[in-house]
């Protein structure tokens, strides 16, 4: 049963007043990952929208200690910082619960540029949570392509759309056996809610990707940021889903588009009202560069429901 | 604070208005119709900025950013945005 809106707690973990442009997913998103983790941690952010929108020096948006680290340390970093915590328990410096450490990196701190901490982190399996918040670009800098891009969108750097199909991190991550692998987005916050609960309950790597439509990288209108999140998971453009060792279990709504319950709702509405993608649509071709991209998001759904059958 | 070091001490403490008073950038302004408002509290749970208030439903406007998600996530429509003066 998932956590409903009213039930969710008081604490607010993102203060009001930060750097975050207006509607921003990422802020949105955090907020319910403070609701789930308590005061109670350690975060962590390598260069990125979140790392602007902590605010001007000597104010800080978050309300958590904050450690700003290199662009590719974020695994490392996390897990030094872990082991360190441990030994000054075992020393007696450090008293009652351990805090929880976490990560708070874009895609292209994930999929790109920290993907060998993390994967090195991930083999050590240190007790850390990694959050990857994808919005699939380098925002931050002003919109260039990323491993997260789909194919067709437009980016600074992929002007006539992009040519290749994007990583699927999270099961990469669940690859590398893991005791938690999820992932979730801002239109469906209780969800979101209890696996950052379950993720804390769980010692270990845990690894939980979170999508972020940005609307300026999106090119969207500001205030349909929710909307745009909903509609990913109509389409099937992102799936919902979570394994426990190893056990995918998919959520409401993906649990239904997977096992065929309800069909997912056709790709057009969502790239349509796109401008990365809508502003390449308009040419002869526009069929053609469609039926790719639906291509890809049915053959993901094929693939991940062969991939939940294996439970070995 | 003051059990902290020295050494140790961060450069940065949490504060609302980190970013200054992120009011000023607001174009159009949310306005709650009390009439309406079922208080159900999506509104408040898609705040990117935490300014509604959980029971009460206000917003303040001191850091409120404008974004409108309130307003287009609102199921009965309380939450209208009007031009700002």
């Amino acid at each position: 049963m998932t956590t409903s809106i009213k039930q969710l707690p008081d604490i607010e973990q993102v203060l009001s007043g930060n750097g975050a442009c207006g509607g921003c997913p990422a802020t949105m998103a955090l907020r319910i990952v403070g609701k789930a983790l308590g005061p109670n941690a350690i975060m962590l952010l390598t260069p990125s929208c979140s790392v602007a929108s902590m605010g001007m020096t000597p104010r800080l948006g978050y309300n958590w200690p904050c450690i700003n680290i290199c662009f590719a340390t974020a695994g490392s970093s996390a897990s030094g910082i872990t082991h360190a915590l441990e030994i000054m328990q075992e020393k007696g410096r450090l008293q009652g619960e351990l805090p929880t450490v976490f990560t708070w990196v874009g895609d292209g701190g994930t999929y790109d540029i920290g993907f060998q901490a993390l994967s090195a982190a991930a083999e050590r399996n240190d007790n850390m949570i990694f959050f990857c918040y994808n919005n699939e670009a380098y925002s931050n800098t002003g919109v260039q392509r990323s491993g997260a891009t789909p194919r067709g969108s437009y980016t600074t750097t992929t002007p006539s759309g992009k040519r290749q199909q994007k990583k699927n991190m999270a099961l990469l991550m669940l690859e590398h056996n893991i005791p938690y692998v999820a992932t979730a987005t801002v239109a469906y916050p209780g969800d979101l809610y209890d696996k950052v609960a379950k993720a804390k309950s769980i010692s270990g790597m845990k690894y939980i990707e979170i999508l972020a439509p940005c609307y300026l990288g999106w090119q969207f209108d500001m205030p349909e940021t929710v909307q745009m999140s909903r509609m990913a998971v109509r389409s099937g453009a992102w799936l919902l889903w979570e394994a426990e060792n190893g056990k995918i279990s998919f959520n409401k709504p993906s649990a239904s588009i997977i096992n065929g319950k309800k069909d997912a709702a056709p790709v057009d509405e969502y790239l349509m009202k796109q401008g990365r993608f809508n502003r390449l649509l308009k040419g002869p071709d526009a069929a053609q560069r469609i039926a790719e991209i639906q291509g890809d998001i049915d053959r993901e759904i094929a693939f991940m429901r062969e991939r939940a059958q294996i439970t070995i | 604070m003051k059990s902290v070091t020295k050494a140790y001490r961060p450069i940065s403490w949490p504060t609302k208005g980190a970013g200054g008073d992120t009011g000023s950038w607001r174009v159009r302004r949310p306005v709650v119709n009390t009439q309406i408002c079922n208080k159900c509290q999506i509104c408040w749970v898609f705040c990117p900025e935490a300014v509604i208030d959980r029971n009460e439903i206000t917003i303040d406007y001191r850091y409120c950013k404008g974004c409108g998600v309130c307003a287009t996530e609102c199921p009965t429509g309380a939450i209208s945005m009007e031009k700002e003066e």
